[in-house]
Protein backbone atom coordinates (compact mmCIF):
# COMPACT_ATOMS: atom_id res chain seq x y z
CA UNK A 1 0.00 0.00 0.00
CA UNK A 2 1.35 3.43 -0.91
CA UNK A 3 1.95 5.77 1.99
CA UNK A 4 -0.48 8.38 0.68
CA UNK A 5 -3.40 5.94 0.42
CA UNK A 6 -5.97 7.02 3.00
CA UNK A 7 -6.77 4.53 5.77
CA UNK A 8 -10.47 5.29 5.49
CA UNK A 9 -11.80 6.26 2.07
CA UNK A 10 -15.35 6.95 0.97
CA UNK A 11 -15.85 7.72 -2.70
CA UNK A 12 -19.13 9.02 -4.08
CA UNK A 13 -21.08 7.07 -1.51
CA UNK A 14 -24.87 7.13 -1.38
CA UNK A 15 -27.15 5.31 1.00
CA UNK A 16 -30.91 5.08 0.76
CA UNK A 17 -32.89 3.66 3.66
CA UNK A 18 -35.77 1.52 2.46
CA UNK A 19 -39.21 2.90 3.24
CA UNK A 20 -42.41 4.18 1.77
CA UNK A 21 -42.27 6.39 -1.32
CA UNK A 22 -38.86 5.17 -2.50
CA UNK A 23 -37.12 5.43 0.86
CA UNK A 24 -34.96 8.11 2.44
CA UNK A 25 -31.75 9.29 0.84
CA UNK A 26 -29.52 9.62 3.90
CA UNK A 27 -26.21 10.48 2.23
CA UNK A 28 -25.38 11.23 -1.39
CA UNK A 29 -22.10 11.75 -3.22
CA UNK A 30 -20.15 11.47 0.02
CA UNK A 31 -16.37 11.78 -0.32
CA UNK A 32 -14.11 11.45 2.69
CA UNK A 33 -10.46 10.49 3.18
CA UNK A 34 -8.79 9.94 6.54
CA UNK A 35 -5.11 9.10 6.94
CA UNK A 36 -3.78 6.33 9.16
CA UNK A 37 -3.35 7.61 12.70
CA UNK A 38 -5.41 10.73 12.04
CA UNK A 39 -8.06 12.03 14.44
CA UNK A 40 -11.03 13.15 12.33
CA UNK A 41 -14.24 14.75 13.54
CA UNK A 42 -17.47 14.93 11.58
CA UNK A 43 -19.92 17.68 12.49
CA UNK A 44 -23.18 18.81 10.97
CA UNK A 45 -26.78 19.81 11.59
CA UNK A 46 -28.95 17.17 13.26
CA UNK A 47 -30.33 14.58 10.88
CA UNK A 48 -27.53 15.17 8.39
CA UNK A 49 -26.48 11.54 8.25
CA UNK A 50 -23.54 11.60 10.67
CA UNK A 51 -24.61 8.30 12.18
CA UNK A 52 -25.11 6.86 8.71
CA UNK A 53 -21.49 7.72 7.99
CA UNK A 54 -20.47 5.71 11.07
CA UNK A 55 -22.47 2.72 9.87
CA UNK A 56 -21.00 2.92 6.38
CA UNK A 57 -17.42 2.95 7.62
CA UNK A 58 -17.93 0.09 10.08
CA UNK A 59 -19.88 -2.02 7.61
CA UNK A 60 -23.06 -1.94 9.69
CA UNK A 61 -24.86 -0.53 6.67
CA UNK A 62 -23.92 -1.26 3.04
CA UNK A 63 -23.60 1.64 0.59
CA UNK A 64 -26.28 1.84 -2.07
CA UNK A 65 -23.69 3.33 -4.45
CA UNK A 66 -20.01 4.27 -4.37
CA UNK A 67 -17.24 2.59 -2.44
CA UNK A 68 -16.11 2.43 1.18
CA UNK A 69 -12.68 1.10 2.05
CA UNK A 70 -10.77 0.75 5.30
CA UNK A 71 -7.11 -0.22 5.47
CA UNK A 72 -7.04 -0.68 1.69
CA UNK A 73 -9.87 -3.23 1.73
CA UNK A 74 -13.35 -2.63 0.47
CA UNK A 75 -15.89 -2.80 3.33
CA UNK A 76 -18.41 -5.56 2.64
CA UNK A 77 -19.67 -6.44 6.13
CA UNK A 78 -19.14 -5.56 9.78
CA UNK A 79 -15.46 -4.80 10.39
CA UNK A 80 -13.52 -6.62 13.08
CA UNK A 81 -10.71 -4.08 13.41
CA UNK A 82 -12.94 -1.37 14.84
CA UNK A 83 -13.57 -0.28 18.40
CA UNK A 84 -16.75 1.67 19.03
CA UNK A 85 -18.32 3.81 21.69
CA UNK A 86 -21.76 5.35 21.65
CA UNK A 87 -23.90 7.84 23.51
CA UNK A 88 -26.20 5.07 24.73
CA UNK A 89 -25.03 2.80 27.52
CA UNK A 90 -23.63 -0.43 26.17
CA UNK A 91 -21.93 -1.73 29.30
CA UNK A 92 -23.73 -4.87 30.44
CA UNK A 93 -25.28 -4.22 33.88
CA UNK A 94 -24.61 -7.76 35.12
CA UNK A 95 -20.88 -7.63 34.40
CA UNK A 96 -18.29 -5.78 36.44
CA UNK A 97 -16.35 -2.94 34.84
CA UNK A 98 -13.40 -5.26 34.30
CA UNK A 99 -15.53 -7.98 32.69
CA UNK A 100 -17.17 -5.39 30.45
CA UNK A 101 -13.78 -4.16 29.27
CA UNK A 102 -12.71 -7.74 28.52
CA UNK A 103 -15.80 -8.39 26.41
CA UNK A 104 -14.37 -7.74 22.93
CA UNK A 105 -11.57 -10.22 23.63
CA UNK A 106 -14.20 -12.90 24.23
CA UNK A 107 -15.85 -12.22 20.87
CA UNK A 108 -13.34 -10.87 18.39
CA UNK A 109 -10.89 -13.07 16.50
CA UNK A 110 -8.04 -13.77 16.99
CA UNK A 111 -8.31 -13.21 20.77
CA UNK A 112 -11.43 -15.37 21.16
CA UNK A 113 -9.69 -18.67 20.62
CA UNK A 114 -7.09 -18.07 23.30
CA UNK A 115 -9.15 -15.97 25.70
CA UNK A 116 -9.56 -18.56 28.45
CA UNK A 117 -5.93 -19.64 28.30
CA UNK A 118 -4.59 -16.11 28.38
CA UNK A 119 -7.15 -14.57 30.68
CA UNK A 120 -4.61 -13.54 33.32
CA UNK A 121 -2.61 -11.56 30.77
CA UNK A 122 -5.74 -9.89 29.39
CA UNK A 123 -6.93 -8.99 32.89
CA UNK A 124 -3.61 -7.32 33.56
CA UNK A 125 -3.90 -5.29 30.37
CA UNK A 126 -7.49 -4.31 31.13
CA UNK A 127 -6.52 -3.15 34.63
CA UNK A 128 -3.65 -1.08 33.22
CA UNK A 129 -5.96 0.51 30.65
CA UNK A 130 -8.60 1.30 33.28
CA UNK A 131 -5.88 2.89 35.41
CA UNK A 132 -4.87 5.21 32.56
CA UNK A 133 -8.41 6.64 32.44
CA UNK A 134 -8.57 7.05 36.22
CA UNK A 135 -10.63 3.96 36.99
CA UNK A 136 -8.11 2.06 39.11
CA UNK A 137 -10.02 0.65 42.07
CA UNK A 138 -13.32 0.49 40.16
CA UNK A 139 -12.62 -2.76 38.30
CA UNK A 140 -15.04 -4.79 40.41
CA UNK A 141 -17.86 -2.24 40.41
CA UNK A 142 -20.90 -2.70 38.21
CA UNK A 143 -21.76 -0.05 35.61
CA UNK A 144 -24.78 1.07 37.60
CA UNK A 145 -22.48 1.83 40.51
CA UNK A 146 -20.48 4.27 38.36
CA UNK A 147 -21.28 7.85 37.33
CA UNK A 148 -22.12 8.56 33.69
CA UNK A 149 -18.63 9.93 33.07
CA UNK A 150 -17.01 6.87 34.62
CA UNK A 151 -19.20 4.62 32.48
CA UNK A 152 -18.00 6.40 29.35
CA UNK A 153 -14.38 6.07 30.48
CA UNK A 154 -14.98 2.35 30.83
CA UNK A 155 -16.67 2.30 27.41
CA UNK A 156 -13.55 3.87 25.89
CA UNK A 157 -11.46 1.14 27.49
CA UNK A 158 -13.81 -1.51 26.13
CA UNK A 159 -13.51 0.01 22.67
CA UNK A 160 -9.71 -0.02 22.85
CA UNK A 161 -8.86 -3.24 24.71
CA UNK A 162 -8.40 -5.30 21.55
CA UNK A 163 -6.16 -2.56 20.13
CA UNK A 164 -8.31 -1.80 17.10
CA UNK A 165 -6.76 0.12 14.23
CA UNK A 166 -9.85 2.29 14.01
CA UNK A 167 -11.89 3.85 16.81
CA UNK A 168 -15.39 5.08 15.96
CA UNK A 169 -17.07 7.42 18.41
CA UNK A 170 -20.73 8.31 17.88
CA UNK A 171 -21.46 11.30 20.14
CA UNK A 172 -19.92 9.45 23.04
CA UNK A 173 -20.08 12.35 25.50
CA UNK A 174 -23.40 13.90 24.44
CA UNK A 175 -25.31 12.61 27.46
CA UNK A 176 -22.80 13.96 29.98
CA UNK A 177 -22.78 17.29 31.80
CA UNK A 178 -20.44 19.97 30.42
CA UNK A 179 -17.73 19.56 33.09
CA UNK A 180 -17.56 15.81 32.75
CA UNK A 181 -17.58 16.11 28.97
CA UNK A 182 -14.61 18.49 28.96
CA UNK A 183 -12.77 16.25 31.40
CA UNK A 184 -13.22 13.30 29.04
CA UNK A 185 -11.83 15.26 26.08
CA UNK A 186 -8.56 15.26 28.01
CA UNK A 187 -8.83 11.53 28.74
CA UNK A 188 -9.50 10.70 25.09
CA UNK A 189 -6.71 12.94 23.83
CA UNK A 190 -4.27 11.26 26.19
CA UNK A 191 -5.28 7.79 24.98
CA UNK A 192 -4.92 8.88 21.37
CA UNK A 193 -1.53 10.55 21.89
CA UNK A 194 -0.24 7.35 23.51
CA UNK A 195 -1.67 4.90 20.96
CA UNK A 196 -2.27 6.86 17.74
CA UNK A 197 -5.16 4.78 16.47
CA UNK A 198 -7.15 6.25 13.58
CA UNK A 199 -10.24 7.87 15.06
CA UNK A 200 -13.52 9.16 13.66
CA UNK A 201 -15.58 11.21 16.09
CA UNK A 202 -19.13 12.14 15.20
CA UNK A 203 -20.33 15.04 17.31
CA UNK A 204 -22.54 18.10 17.24
CA UNK A 205 -20.28 19.85 19.75
CA UNK A 206 -17.95 22.12 17.76
CA UNK A 207 -15.62 22.82 20.69
CA UNK A 208 -15.28 19.08 21.18
CA UNK A 209 -14.40 18.64 17.50
CA UNK A 210 -11.79 21.41 17.55
CA UNK A 211 -10.28 20.28 20.86
CA UNK A 212 -9.80 16.69 19.69
CA UNK A 213 -9.43 16.52 15.93
CA UNK A 214 -6.64 16.99 13.40
CA UNK A 215 -9.29 17.57 10.77
CA UNK A 216 -12.94 18.58 11.06
CA UNK A 217 -15.36 17.64 8.28
CA UNK A 218 -18.65 19.49 7.98
CA UNK A 219 -21.65 17.63 6.61
CA UNK A 220 -24.56 19.23 4.79
CA UNK A 221 -28.22 18.78 5.68
CA UNK A 222 -29.79 15.57 4.39
CA UNK A 223 -28.88 14.04 2.04
CA UNK A 224 -25.52 14.42 3.73
CA UNK A 225 -22.23 15.05 2.00
CA UNK A 226 -19.01 16.73 3.11
CA UNK A 227 -19.21 20.43 2.29
CA UNK A 228 -16.10 21.65 4.12
CA UNK A 229 -12.92 20.18 5.55
CA UNK A 230 -10.88 22.21 8.03
CA UNK A 231 -7.43 21.26 9.32
CA UNK A 232 -7.03 22.11 13.01
CA UNK A 233 -3.49 23.42 13.38
CA UNK A 234 -3.51 23.82 17.17
CA UNK A 235 -0.48 22.32 18.94
CA UNK A 236 -0.88 19.24 21.15
CA UNK A 237 -1.50 18.38 23.84
CA UNK A 238 -4.45 20.74 23.78
CA UNK A 239 -5.81 22.09 27.02
CA UNK A 240 -9.10 23.39 28.30
CA UNK A 241 -7.48 26.79 28.91
CA UNK A 242 -6.35 26.76 25.28
CA UNK A 243 -9.94 26.24 24.17
CA UNK A 244 -10.66 29.80 25.27
CA UNK A 245 -7.73 31.24 23.26
CA UNK A 246 -8.41 33.41 20.19
CA UNK A 247 -7.33 30.91 17.51
CA UNK A 248 -9.46 28.12 19.02
CA UNK A 249 -12.44 30.44 19.28
CA UNK A 250 -11.95 31.57 15.68
CA UNK A 251 -11.93 27.97 14.46
CA UNK A 252 -15.16 27.19 16.32
CA UNK A 253 -16.70 30.37 14.95
CA UNK A 254 -15.71 29.49 11.40
CA UNK A 255 -17.18 25.99 11.69
CA UNK A 256 -20.36 27.39 13.18
CA UNK A 257 -20.70 29.60 10.10
CA UNK A 258 -20.28 26.61 7.80
CA UNK A 259 -22.98 24.69 9.65
CA UNK A 260 -25.35 27.64 9.59
CA UNK A 261 -24.85 27.74 5.83
CA UNK A 262 -25.47 23.98 5.62
CA UNK A 263 -28.69 24.31 7.60
CA UNK A 264 -30.08 27.14 5.48
CA UNK A 265 -29.36 25.09 2.35
CA UNK A 266 -31.45 22.22 3.70
CA UNK B 1 -39.36 -27.49 49.94
CA UNK B 2 -36.19 -25.70 48.99
CA UNK B 3 -37.02 -22.36 47.46
CA UNK B 4 -35.33 -21.41 44.21
CA UNK B 5 -34.49 -18.11 45.80
CA UNK B 6 -34.90 -16.96 49.39
CA UNK B 7 -34.23 -13.59 51.01
CA UNK B 8 -34.32 -13.46 54.80
CA UNK B 9 -34.28 -10.25 56.79
CA UNK B 10 -32.56 -8.41 53.97
CA UNK B 11 -31.78 -4.71 54.24
CA UNK B 12 -29.50 -2.69 52.02
CA UNK B 13 -28.07 0.55 53.34
CA UNK B 14 -25.84 2.87 51.35
CA UNK B 15 -23.19 4.07 53.78
CA UNK B 16 -22.23 7.71 54.10
CA UNK B 17 -22.61 10.69 56.41
CA UNK B 18 -26.35 10.26 55.94
CA UNK B 19 -26.92 6.56 55.24
CA UNK B 20 -29.67 5.76 52.76
CA UNK B 21 -31.79 2.64 53.22
CA UNK B 22 -32.74 1.20 49.84
CA UNK B 23 -34.74 -1.81 51.07
CA UNK B 24 -35.42 -3.05 54.60
CA UNK B 25 -36.53 -6.24 56.35
CA UNK B 26 -37.24 -8.13 53.14
CA UNK B 27 -38.49 -11.69 53.57
CA UNK B 28 -39.20 -13.27 50.23
CA UNK B 29 -39.18 -16.83 48.96
CA UNK B 30 -39.58 -17.75 45.32
CA UNK B 31 -40.46 -21.24 44.12
CA UNK B 32 -39.69 -22.84 40.77
CA UNK B 33 -42.26 -21.91 38.13
CA UNK B 34 -43.44 -18.75 39.88
CA UNK B 35 -44.25 -15.52 38.05
CA UNK B 36 -44.01 -12.45 40.28
CA UNK B 37 -44.64 -8.80 39.50
CA UNK B 38 -42.99 -6.24 41.78
CA UNK B 39 -44.66 -2.85 41.78
CA UNK B 40 -44.41 0.31 43.82
CA UNK B 41 -43.86 4.06 43.49
CA UNK B 42 -40.60 5.25 41.95
CA UNK B 43 -37.85 5.26 44.54
CA UNK B 44 -39.57 2.52 46.54
CA UNK B 45 -36.62 0.17 46.11
CA UNK B 46 -37.93 -2.09 43.32
CA UNK B 47 -34.73 -2.08 41.31
CA UNK B 48 -32.58 -2.33 44.44
CA UNK B 49 -34.53 -5.45 45.45
CA UNK B 50 -34.08 -6.94 41.98
CA UNK B 51 -30.33 -6.35 42.12
CA UNK B 52 -30.16 -8.10 45.51
CA UNK B 53 -32.24 -11.05 44.33
CA UNK B 54 -30.12 -11.17 41.17
CA UNK B 55 -26.89 -11.41 43.20
CA UNK B 56 -25.63 -8.18 41.64
CA UNK B 57 -25.60 -6.48 45.02
CA UNK B 58 -25.05 -7.77 48.56
CA UNK B 59 -27.33 -7.15 51.53
CA UNK B 60 -26.06 -4.98 54.38
CA UNK B 61 -27.87 -7.32 56.78
CA UNK B 62 -29.78 -10.53 56.14
CA UNK B 63 -29.05 -13.22 53.62
CA UNK B 64 -29.95 -14.37 50.13
CA UNK B 65 -29.88 -18.05 49.23
CA UNK B 66 -30.24 -19.58 45.80
CA UNK B 67 -31.26 -23.22 45.43
CA UNK B 68 -30.52 -23.68 49.12
CA UNK B 69 -27.02 -22.20 48.98
CA UNK B 70 -26.34 -19.17 51.10
CA UNK B 71 -24.57 -16.56 48.98
CA UNK B 72 -23.14 -14.50 51.85
CA UNK B 73 -19.79 -16.28 51.96
CA UNK B 74 -19.35 -16.48 48.20
CA UNK B 75 -16.65 -14.55 46.37
CA UNK B 76 -17.56 -12.14 43.60
CA UNK B 77 -16.34 -14.69 41.05
CA UNK B 78 -18.58 -17.39 42.54
CA UNK B 79 -21.57 -15.04 42.37
CA UNK B 80 -20.74 -14.17 38.76
CA UNK B 81 -20.59 -17.89 37.96
CA UNK B 82 -23.97 -18.50 39.59
CA UNK B 83 -25.53 -15.60 37.71
CA UNK B 84 -24.11 -16.81 34.43
CA UNK B 85 -25.47 -20.33 34.87
CA UNK B 86 -28.74 -19.84 36.76
CA UNK B 87 -30.00 -16.26 36.22
CA UNK B 88 -30.97 -14.16 33.23
CA UNK B 89 -31.40 -10.38 33.19
CA UNK B 90 -33.51 -8.05 31.09
CA UNK B 91 -33.58 -4.28 31.52
CA UNK B 92 -35.47 -1.35 30.04
CA UNK B 93 -32.62 -0.78 27.60
CA UNK B 94 -31.73 -3.84 25.54
CA UNK B 95 -27.93 -3.66 26.03
CA UNK B 96 -27.30 -5.58 22.82
CA UNK B 97 -23.84 -4.81 21.51
CA UNK B 98 -24.46 -2.79 18.34
CA UNK B 99 -21.43 -4.02 16.43
CA UNK B 100 -22.44 -7.69 16.65
CA UNK B 101 -25.30 -9.68 15.17
CA UNK B 102 -28.15 -10.96 17.31
CA UNK B 103 -26.63 -14.43 17.11
CA UNK B 104 -23.24 -13.19 18.31
CA UNK B 105 -24.93 -11.35 21.15
CA UNK B 106 -26.55 -14.61 22.26
CA UNK B 107 -23.27 -16.48 21.94
CA UNK B 108 -21.45 -14.14 24.36
CA UNK B 109 -22.85 -15.63 27.59
CA UNK B 110 -22.85 -19.13 26.08
CA UNK B 111 -19.16 -18.97 25.24
CA UNK B 112 -18.41 -17.65 28.68
CA UNK B 113 -20.28 -20.50 30.34
CA UNK B 114 -18.63 -23.03 28.05
CA UNK B 115 -21.22 -25.75 28.64
CA UNK B 116 -21.61 -26.53 24.94
CA UNK B 117 -19.28 -26.63 21.92
CA UNK B 118 -19.45 -23.87 19.29
CA UNK B 119 -21.64 -25.79 16.85
CA UNK B 120 -24.15 -26.71 19.55
CA UNK B 121 -24.11 -23.18 20.91
CA UNK B 122 -25.07 -21.77 17.56
CA UNK B 123 -27.77 -24.40 17.04
CA UNK B 124 -29.23 -23.64 20.48
CA UNK B 125 -29.09 -19.88 19.93
CA UNK B 126 -30.87 -20.15 16.59
CA UNK B 127 -33.51 -22.46 18.04
CA UNK B 128 -34.05 -20.08 20.93
CA UNK B 129 -34.54 -17.14 18.58
CA UNK B 130 -36.93 -19.21 16.46
CA UNK B 131 -38.96 -20.11 19.56
CA UNK B 132 -39.44 -16.39 20.16
CA UNK B 133 -40.51 -15.84 16.56
CA UNK B 134 -37.24 -14.22 15.55
CA UNK B 135 -35.42 -16.81 13.44
CA UNK B 136 -34.77 -14.21 10.76
CA UNK B 137 -33.16 -11.82 13.27
CA UNK B 138 -30.20 -14.10 13.98
CA UNK B 139 -27.85 -12.66 11.38
CA UNK B 140 -29.04 -9.08 11.64
CA UNK B 141 -27.51 -6.30 13.69
CA UNK B 142 -29.52 -4.79 16.56
CA UNK B 143 -29.67 -1.63 14.45
CA UNK B 144 -31.69 -3.49 11.83
CA UNK B 145 -34.34 -4.70 14.28
CA UNK B 146 -37.43 -2.88 15.53
CA UNK B 147 -37.56 -1.83 19.19
CA UNK B 148 -39.82 -4.73 20.06
CA UNK B 149 -37.55 -7.22 18.30
CA UNK B 150 -34.50 -5.82 20.07
CA UNK B 151 -36.09 -6.37 23.44
CA UNK B 152 -37.06 -9.92 22.44
CA UNK B 153 -33.47 -10.50 21.36
CA UNK B 154 -32.39 -9.26 24.80
CA UNK B 155 -34.78 -11.78 26.37
CA UNK B 156 -33.32 -14.51 24.15
CA UNK B 157 -29.83 -13.60 25.33
CA UNK B 158 -31.03 -13.73 28.96
CA UNK B 159 -32.30 -17.28 28.26
CA UNK B 160 -29.22 -18.41 26.36
CA UNK B 161 -27.72 -20.39 29.24
CA UNK B 162 -31.04 -21.98 30.20
CA UNK B 163 -31.48 -20.08 33.51
CA UNK B 164 -33.89 -21.12 36.26
CA UNK B 165 -34.85 -17.52 36.94
CA UNK B 166 -35.37 -14.50 34.73
CA UNK B 167 -35.14 -11.07 36.40
CA UNK B 168 -36.56 -8.15 34.48
CA UNK B 169 -36.34 -4.47 35.45
CA UNK B 170 -38.97 -2.39 33.61
CA UNK B 171 -38.56 -4.55 30.49
CA UNK B 172 -41.46 -2.86 28.69
CA UNK B 173 -40.55 0.72 29.64
CA UNK B 174 -39.45 1.58 26.09
CA UNK B 175 -42.13 -0.42 24.28
CA UNK B 176 -45.58 0.30 22.90
CA UNK B 177 -48.59 -1.59 24.24
CA UNK B 178 -48.49 -4.32 21.63
CA UNK B 179 -44.82 -5.10 22.16
CA UNK B 180 -45.24 -4.88 25.94
CA UNK B 181 -47.96 -7.53 25.65
CA UNK B 182 -45.66 -9.74 23.56
CA UNK B 183 -42.98 -9.53 26.23
CA UNK B 184 -45.42 -10.57 28.96
CA UNK B 185 -46.76 -13.36 26.68
CA UNK B 186 -43.19 -14.66 26.55
CA UNK B 187 -42.83 -14.47 30.34
CA UNK B 188 -46.06 -16.46 30.76
CA UNK B 189 -44.77 -19.13 28.40
CA UNK B 190 -41.43 -19.39 30.16
CA UNK B 191 -43.28 -20.11 33.38
CA UNK B 192 -46.13 -22.30 32.09
CA UNK B 193 -44.27 -24.33 29.47
CA UNK B 194 -40.72 -24.39 30.76
CA UNK B 195 -41.13 -24.16 34.52
CA UNK B 196 -38.82 -21.18 34.84
CA UNK B 197 -39.43 -18.45 37.37
CA UNK B 198 -39.82 -14.81 36.40
CA UNK B 199 -39.57 -11.74 38.61
CA UNK B 200 -40.50 -8.55 36.82
CA UNK B 201 -40.30 -5.01 38.18
CA UNK B 202 -42.80 -2.80 36.43
CA UNK B 203 -44.82 0.37 36.92
CA UNK B 204 -47.34 -0.85 34.34
CA UNK B 205 -50.26 -2.00 36.50
CA UNK B 206 -52.10 -3.62 33.61
CA UNK B 207 -49.15 -5.85 32.69
CA UNK B 208 -48.32 -6.50 36.34
CA UNK B 209 -51.82 -7.88 36.88
CA UNK B 210 -50.97 -10.75 34.53
CA UNK B 211 -48.53 -12.19 37.05
CA UNK B 212 -50.20 -14.64 39.45
CA UNK B 213 -48.21 -13.25 42.37
CA UNK B 214 -48.01 -9.56 43.23
CA UNK B 215 -45.45 -7.92 45.48
CA UNK B 216 -45.79 -4.26 46.37
CA UNK B 217 -42.99 -2.13 47.77
CA UNK B 218 -43.30 1.19 49.57
CA UNK B 219 -40.30 2.95 51.11
CA UNK B 220 -38.14 -0.14 50.69
CA UNK B 221 -40.53 -2.49 52.50
CA UNK B 222 -42.81 -5.17 51.14
CA UNK B 223 -46.26 -3.90 52.07
CA UNK B 224 -48.16 -6.57 50.18
CA UNK B 225 -47.26 -10.02 48.87
CA UNK B 226 -50.15 -12.03 47.46
CA UNK B 227 -48.07 -15.20 47.57
CA UNK B 228 -46.58 -14.97 51.06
Amino acid sequence: MRAETPFVALERVSLTYAGEGGGTLAVEGLDLAIARGEFAAVVGPSGCGKSTLMKLVTGLAPASAGSVSVGGHRVAGPLKIVGMAFQNPTLLPWRTTLDNVLLPLEIVAPHRASFRRERARHVERARALLATVGLAGFEDKYPWQLSGGMQQRASLCRALIHEPELLMLDEPFAALDAFTREELWGVLQELWLARRFTCILVTHDLREAVYLADTVHVMSARPGRIIATRAIDLPRPRTLEGSFGPHFVDLVHELRGRIAAARSEG
Amino acid sequence: MTALLRAEGVSRVLPGPQPVTLVRDIDFALGAGEFVAVTGPSGSGKSSLLYLLGLLDRPTVGRVAIEGRDTAGMSDDELAGLRLARLGFVFQFHFLLPEFTTLDNLLIPMRRLGRWGEAEREERARALLASLGMAEAADKLPEQLSGGMRQRAAIARALANDPALLLADEPTGNLDTRNARIVFDIFERLVAEQGRSVVVVTHDQEQAARAPRQVRLVDGRIVHDSGA
